[in-house]
């Protein structure tokens, strides 16, 4: 599994209120999620994205705040194919995880890539390459306990097939 | 290597004698809890996972608390999905309109969270449960689903920074400017996946409403859960509403803490988290000349009796200004019920506010008290980030609800003792 294409870069503290207002939590369709995703923080991310944006770039804290699974839910359904973030809040973090959103935690990579640069990422190598650049950064494993839910494409997905234990 | 009050509930859940920092475990759920935003999703991958019943129909609780009474038809079709499954399932503590009130306001005072237990629920604020002495904290959607199914959860065992509490708060002074106290000082990634223990002989001067509010603002801070020493407090607390009997965890003398915060309770000042992270905040002495639209006092974090009887306190007798709504929303209907005894009621409508009936409501801009643009609202809520009650350029400054009653007499940000 990877992921490439331009990036889309915000900054620190990006909540969960910004990437899906509540005001549309009304619905669980992840379509109808998708189209009002980032837009109280980015008005121009839908066309970003269908421009080839779909590398997603943050500092820290990504997600803080609501626990809305509509978050990840949104921003994946939306066509974004990776987030990197120095972190993330804890909750959006096992969100990502249990619905299948790549996310990548990497200070380094997340401070030097720039909005607009072309970057690729290997999951399996374990590698992000900054193509605009020509940077390279490794990106720390996951323990393997998340690795077997992320393989599986998900928690629930990962449970029916037993690989639940820790 | 001793442990925290947190790694030693966890330990117990997951059926070990011990526990380690960073280490990932599956753990028994006392608790799971949803609610008509949340829930919804849940259901969803529930039906798609391969298992017809939930584990233990008492152990779920749905709360149909944000969008109720339902705004709108989308958010009516999503509550009767929930009150569908309810009904199929036979979950026993399905709460709707009559009988629900703020789900983090509820649960506690319905006994259905209390000491010693683990808790997970589709709800940041979930952690506001460790007021009791529970492990609580919140998850997404597919960690409710998958907790429905089987009764457990994944969880990474997280490090600790112990809050010693000293000393008394001065008068007009909470739990709340407590909390916005703190994370103004560690930040809203300051405890990021981490427990926040609260203990000192300070707690003694904090209530269980205070204690409620401080665990609730835990996630704020970015925080796992925030749990508080069990006390005589405590003790008295579960005795009037819980007929299970407490278990109490107590921190280990050499379990490991990342830092040790000393807070001397009698140095805080009333405090004010400015737009737009509860972060920025400000001592009341520094807030200068702010004017304001809307007044709220309610929600998980402030919606609770005390909270109420300090607000009409201050508005007693007394109009709120001409240029500002204030919204009452008592979180439970106990507490709106009591409130109405009290005499409470007849105040805040007497002074020109507006009560309603139990909902999360404003506090996530979903209805109620939404904001236009440009306009700015005092609440005794718990975020204030962009858009969070409405407009993306309107603005919310969170305070107690001390200070809240005197900025809506007062039409700007104001102290009790400037009115």
């Amino acid at each position: 599994m990877n992921a490439k294409g331009k990036v889309i870069k915000y900054g620190n503290n990006v909540d969960t209120d910004v990437i899906i207002p509540a005001r549309y939590l009304n619905t669980t369709d992840e379509k109808e999620l998708a189209s009002h995703c980032m837009e109280d923080l980015d008005k121009t991310f839908p066309s970003r994205v269908a421009a080839g944006c779909t590398i997603m770039v943050a500092g820290q804290n990504f997600g803080c705040g609501s626990s809305r699974e509509h978050a990840p839910l949104s921003i994946k359904a939306a066509g974004i194919s990776c987030v990197i973030a120095e972190d993330f809040a804890r909750i959006f973090f096992r969100n990502a995880i249990n619905i299948g959103l790549p996310i990548v935690e990497s200070p380094e990579a997340a401070a030097s890539i720039e909005d607009g640069d072309n970057v690729e990422v290997y999951f399996d190598e374990g590698i992000i390459k900054n193509v605009t650049k020509g940077k390279e950064f490794k990106i720390a494993p996951f323990p393997p306990f998340l690795q077997a839910i992320i393989s599986a494409g998900g928690l629930l997905a990962a449970a029916e097939k037993g690989r639940l234990m820790p | 290597m001793g442990m925290t009050m947190s790694q030693k509930i966890i330990a117990a859940h997951a059926g070990r004698d011990s526990v380690k920092a960073g280490e990932i475990v599956m753990a028994k759920l006392d608790m799971v809890l949803g609610n008509d935003i949340t829930a919804p999703v849940a259901i969803k991958e529930f039906y798609k996972a391969k298992t017809s019943c939930v584990f233990d129909c008492g152990k779920i609780a749905l709360v149909m608390d944000h969008f109720t009474p339902n705004k709108d038809i989308k958010a009516a079709e999503q509550c009767k999905a929930v009150r569908d499954f309810a009904r199929e399932k036979g979950v026993v503590n399905f709460f709707d309109v009559g009988e629900v009130g703020v789900e983090h306001a509820l649960l506690p005072e319905k006994g259905l969270v209390g000491s010693g237990d683990l808790i997970i629920g589709a709800d940041s604020h979930t952690c506001t449960y460790g007021a009791l002495g529970a492990f609580s904290t919140g998850v997404g959607s597919t960690d409710m689903a998958y907790a429905m199914a089987t009764g457990t959860a994944w969880f990474k065992v997280p490090t600790a920074i112990k809050f010693v509490l000293r000393n008394k708060p001065q008068k007009w002074v909470s739990g709340k400017d407590v909390i916005l106290h703190i994370i103004g000082k560690i930040g809203v990634n300051g405890a990021q996946y981490k427990s926040m223990e609260f203990t000192g002989d300070g707690l003694k001067n904090l209530t269980i409403d205070d204690r409620l509010c401080m665990a609730n603002m835990a996630i704020e801070a970015g925080a796992k859960n925030g749990i508080f020493e069990y006390d005589e407090i405590t003790a008295a607390y579960e005795a009037e509403h819980r007929s299970k009997k407490p278990v109490i965890y107590k921190a280990d003398e050499d379990a490991e803490y990342e830092k040790v915060i000393e807070i001397d309770l009698s140095a805080i000042k009333p405090t004010v988290a400015f737009p737009h992270l509860p972060e920025n905040t400000r001592t009341i002495d520094e807030v200068g000349e702010v004017k304001i639209d809307q007044v709220v006092i309610g929600s998980c974090t402030n919606g609770r009796l005390e909270d109420l009887e300090i607000a009409a306190g201050i508005l007693k007798g007394r109009k709120v200004h001409k240029d500002c709504r204030v919204l009452i929303i008592p979180a439970t209907q106990k507490i709106y019920l009591e409130a109405m005894q009290k005499g409470y009621l007849e105040i805040f409508i007497n002074s020109g506010c507006a009560v309603s009936t139990p909902t999360c409501g404003p506090c996530l801009g979903g209805h109620m008290g939404v904001l236009a643009k440009g306009e700015r609202a005092v609440a005794t809520t718990n975020r204030n980030f962009v858009g969070r009650m409405g407009h993306t350029e309107s603005e919310v400054y969170l305070a107690s609800p001390a200070i809240a009653a005197a900025s809506a007499i007062a039409g700007k940000i104001a102290s009790p003792e400037q009115i």
